[in-house]
């Protein structure tokens, strides 16, 4: 979750505080980690140095900053450049769970006993997501779904990893 | 017939959760030394070949009152065999099967039918429905097969089509319904009886993903609320998440650290 973007992406609506794009940012995308205030308005601070937002003067009241920011061409396009560019495809989980696979059969180690081991916290973690996304509001569902396709996608991996230990301890080996 | 219909379900006033109850005194019964703390249902031990194949090689197996337990493996593994021999459709060549504090595998054929009608119920892929009769029709059966006077069959079984969401469909042929409303009311069908066990083998192996998951919430929640034991394969992780616990079936066996019931671990 890129802070900044996100920020530029509310501010693209309109004008806002600081203090209105922090409660948004924790309604829709804080999900039990909310934002704090100083990074609120440091990130603010650097897309206005960067030329991405600019900041209104200061209006009477109370509270640490009561400056209304808007975004600026630049910041528009910026987010328009990432809405429309397909994020980085990671495969992370498998890199590391693949590395344990290799190192482990090159070890003489139970390579299937530690995949078993992945896949209970891997389906432990599913039954968290799948009870979350039975009471929770739409938005919980909709991240606990992605979520569960992720996880579930590593279970395939672990799945067809487990089935080609044989083949895949031969070539590790002998090479 | 010891049930009564109140407020739409069929409370019983026997010692059976279920209205028919099988007798099992004549099973051999144990408060056996091997028999795991807090289990209804185990396996021990137990083999099974088709022919040269084995299917299964010394599978063990504990489920605790209760518990929703999901069978996981690889396709060939065994966990069907598995599935079929718990619930007494399978006979094991070697091993003991026991259930509720008495074993089964030795029962012969009339009383291991008889238990599978009144204390299982089962739930497959597709196919145990009867396609030229009503869903009410269905649902009524098992409980008229368990010699339960019409008109109460009836009334319980309408009332599980109002508990399933199904009231509309009553009157409707099960192979006119779609995929979901079918495993729907074999769901009402299964737990019409109110039977200690629910089997379910891949009971959503025929839908697509999101129907997949509301019947799959469905069976798990209504299982819960009547406090059914339940045992379902799967090769589905999305399903396995609906369970409290998972074992995994390999070569015929269940994988190591995965065979004891949630109570006895």
């Amino acid at each position: 979750m890129s802070v900044p973007l996100t920020l530029l992406g509310l501010l693209d609506r309109e004008p806002s505080h600081g203090y209105d794009l922090k409660r948004d940012y924790d309604a829709f995308f804080g999900r039990g980690k909310p934002l704090p205030f100083g990074q609120v308005y440091s990130t603010l601070s650097r897309l206005a140095r960067d030329g991405k937002v600019t900041a209104g003067e200061a209006e009477p009241g109370d509270g640490p900053d009561r400056k209304r920011y808007a975004i600026t061409e630049a910041g528009r396009e910026e987010v328009e450049t990432w809405l429309t560019r397909p994020a980085e495809p990671e495969p992370h989980l498998q890199s590391v769970l693949f590395a344990k696979v290799v190192l482990a059969l090159m070890l003489g180690r139970p390579a299937a006993d530690y995949l078993d081991t992945q896949r209970a916290a891997h389906l432990k973690r599913m039954r968290e997501l799948t009870e979350l996304r039975r009471s929770g509001p739409t938005i919980d569902v909709l991240l606990a779904d992605y979520g569960l396709f992720h996880l579930e996608a590593d279970l395939r991996w672990i799945d067809a990893t487990e089935a080609r230990l044989g083949s895949l301890a031969e070539m590790v080996r002998t090479s | 017939m010891n049930g009564d219909l109140v407020n739409g379900d069929l409370v019983n006033s026997g010692h059976s959760i279920n209205p028919i109850g099988t007798d099992l005194s004549s099973a051999q019964s144990a408060a056996s030394p091997g028999t795991a703390r807090g289990s209804l249902l185990e396996a021990r031990e137990l083999f099974r070949a088709f022919g040269n194949t084995p299917a299964l090689q010394g599978a063990s197996l504990s489920v605790a009152q209760g518990e929703v337990l999901a069978v996981m493996g690889p396709s060939g593994s065994g966990k069907s065999t598995l599935l079929h021999c718990l619930a007494g459709i399978y006979t094991p060549d070697r091993g003991e099967v026991w259930f509720d504090g008495h074993r089964i595998d030795t029962l012969g054929d009339n009383l291991r039918t008889e238990m599978r009608r009144t204390d299982f119920g089962f739930v497959f892929q597709f196919g145990q429905l009867v396609p030229e009769l009503t869903a009410l029709d269905n649902v009524a059966l098992p409980l008229l097969l368990g010699k339960v006077r019409r008109k109460l069959a009836y009334e319980t079984a309408q009332s599980w089509l109002v508990r399933l969401g199904l009231e509309e469909l009553g009157a409707r042929r099960t192979g006119e319904l779609s995929g979901g409303q079918a495993q729907r009311v074999a769901i009402g069908r299964a737990l019409a009886t109110r039977p200690k066990v629910l089997f379910a083998d891949e009971p959503t192996g025929a839908l697509d993903s999101l129907t997949g998951e509301k019947v799959m919430d469905l069976l798990v929640s209504t299982a819960r609320q009547e406090g059914t034991t339940v045992v379902v394969v799967t090769h589905d992780a999305r399903v396995a998440a609906c369970a409290d616990r998972e074992v995994m079936v390999r070569d015929g066996r269940v994988a190591a650290g995965y065979g004891a019931a949630a109570a006895a671990r």
